[in-house]
């Protein structure tokens, strides 16, 4: 082994034990927590219990809550796949050079800029009297805002992660050697042959990553709902907020705030299990 | 018919580029707009500019969230710089496992991460304070900064250090006169990187903030839920314009591991 300044273990002490510091074991914490009756403070007396998790499972309400949730991250996913996947194409094969350089950075840029801001802007869209009904009514149709309805939190929750997909998408189509595309073509393929035999199977990767960052983190989207769905509009992520900032029934968020990890990290390993399958049978 | 493809190809780029952009730019021209409920036809007024200068919350929030952006990029910059060198010269047993540690902090939902930090120093005692704000902040940087850098690293060629190492160059030198230099974009475009992620964050600022201190995503969202004014369009307009400018500086760097343009 080469001696290497930097190319000692102790260099992951600061960044590893930060992590496990402040994401491990409050994990972990909050996971013991969930079994807990209330949490330890004093002398409070506490036990161990299932309540927590029966909560769940007795009141119909959470189980809706998780099916809202997973079709909100479903919807939302899928409407990212159906544009974003043509955008990565388009971006990867359609234009050259600079160009490519600038649109690709085009798309990239709202990644940086505030997902309150952007989330914002659609407010002022949607609204009622907003810049959609005011284009309506030139034509003289009168249309009311969605802004407070299911759709709204759709397309602000598309607007805010199609980039992801785009992004994993475009980095696998561009890794694609287009000699294996001219090959398919030379020996007769159609362009839609072409397109299923060859593109899309080499382009799984990032679909599969893509399409991870983007469900895992809409299952738990508690602002989008909250700020565009009104009032009504409640998802497993706002209902945790509400147990840690209005009704302090902090154990019963813990359960719900594992339950809904759990279900995210079965659906990863699910979708991870399959691409490699796929990619075994090929 | 290739052509035909290419140029429907090119329509839907511009087309999509304007479902990003188009809800952006009626923000930021409505604040310009003397309208308070945010109505066309435009007529132009800097008011909504005058009132920002006075207020004095939005203006504090945006300082809050830029300090804390700076500190806590420095910060996680320099701790991901350290693992990031290992990690990329280094073989050892468990190097995958530790590179999987990096996912979960990026791709759990934050308001779970952020409810497991107020829980576990609430029942330590540790009441919210600017310090359980940063700690938070931090936590979610570092992965990102630790895979920006050793993405650089992993690009630049080790044969120069093997090279220098070679030819008799002591470790600290080899560091000082080949690796540090080749690695050093990679630094920057982590900390400009982790900069705008704890810009953006706002589920570990809304959870952990000490009452009293807010940042601009938390009084955004205030703001939203409780009226607003167009001085938010005002401030957004900035800040967008801003960040969007930093994108392109340092878009070009990270670029995701795709080739730079």
């Amino acid at each position: 082994m080469s001696m290497r300044f930097g190319g000692r273990w102790w260099g992951l002490i600061p960044a590893y034990g930060w992590l496990i510091l402040f994401c491990f074991v409050p994990l972990a914490v909050m996971f013991v927590f969930s079994f807990l009756s209330a949490v330890p403070l004093g002398a409070r007396e506490v036990s161990f219990t299932f309540n927590n998790y029966a909560t769940f499972f007795q009141s119909s309400l959470y189980s809706q809550l998780t099916l809202i949730s997973l079709t909100m991250a479903f919807q939302t996913t899928f409407w990212c796949l159906l544009f974003g996947y043509p955008l990565a194409w388009a971006l990867s094969k359609a234009v050259r050079g600079r160009t490519q350089g600038v649109l690709f950075l085009l798309i990239v840029v709202p990644f940086w800029s505030n997902s309150l801001i952007r989330l914002y802007s659609w407010v002022i869209v949607l609204q009622n009297g907003g810049v959609i009904s005011q284009f309506f009514k030139l034509f003289g149709i009168s249309v009311p805002g969605i802004l407070f309805t299911y759709p709204a939190i759709i397309i602000a929750l598309v607007h805010a992660y199609l980039p992801y997909m785009v992004l994993t998408i475009y980095v696998s189509l561009d890794r694609i050697d287009d000699s294996l595309i001219e090959a398919s073509r030379s020996l007769g393929a159609r362009a839609w042959r072409t397109f299923r035999r060859v593109i899309l199977p080499l382009s799984m990767p990032g679909v599969v990553s893509g399409v991870i960052l983007v469900f895992v983190p809409v299952v738990g989207a508690f602002v989008e709902p909250r700020l565009l769905g009104g009032r009504q509009s409640q998802t497993l992520g706002t209902i945790i907020e509400n147990q840690f900032v209005n009704s302090f029934n902090w154990t019963l968020g813990s359960a719900l705030s594992f339950l809904m990890l759990f279900v995210v990290l079965l659906l990863v390993i699910l979708s991870a299990g399959i691409s490699r399958l796929r990619s075994r049978a090929q | 018919m290739k052509h035909l493809l290419r140029n429907t190809a090119r329509v839907y780029i511009v087309l999509a580029l304007g479902f990003i952009y188009v809800p952006l730019l009626i923000m930021m021209l409505n604040a310009f707009n003397q309208s308070r409920i945010n109505q066309f036809p435009l007529v132009f007024d800097l008011v909504w500019f005058q009132k920002l200068a006075q207020n004095q919350r939005l203006i504090r929030a945006t300082v809050n969230s830029l300090s804390i952006a700076a500190f806590t990029s420095v910060l996680a910059t320099i701790c991901a710089t350290f693992a990031a060198l290992v990690l990329a010269r280094q073989q050892f047993r468990g190097k995958a496992f530790l590179q999987a540690l990096l996912l979960p902090p990026m791709t759990i939902p934050w308001i779970i991460l952020a409810v497991a930090l107020l829980l576990t120093f609430f029942w330590l005692g540790i009441s919210r304070s600017i310090v359980t704000l940063l700690l938070g902040h931090v936590t979610v940087q570092i992965p990102f900064a630790i895979i920006v850098i050793s993405a650089r690293l992993a690009a630049t060629d080790r044969t120069l250090e093997d090279a220098a190492a070679s030819l008799g160059s002591r470790p600290a030198r080899t560091f000082r006169t080949i690796t540090l230099p080749l690695m050093l974009p990679g630094v920057l475009a982590a900390l400009i990187f982790t900069f705008a992620v704890s810009f953006d964050n706002f589920p570990i600022s809304y959870f952990l903030a000490p009452a009293g201190v807010s940042t601009l995503p938390v009084e955004i969202y205030t703001a939203i839920r409780t009226g607003f004014t167009p001085e938010v369009n005002a401030i957004s307009t900035l800040v967008f314009i801003v960040s969007a400018a930093c994108a392109l500086v340092g878009g070009r760097e990270i670029s995701f591991g795709v080739r730079s343009a």
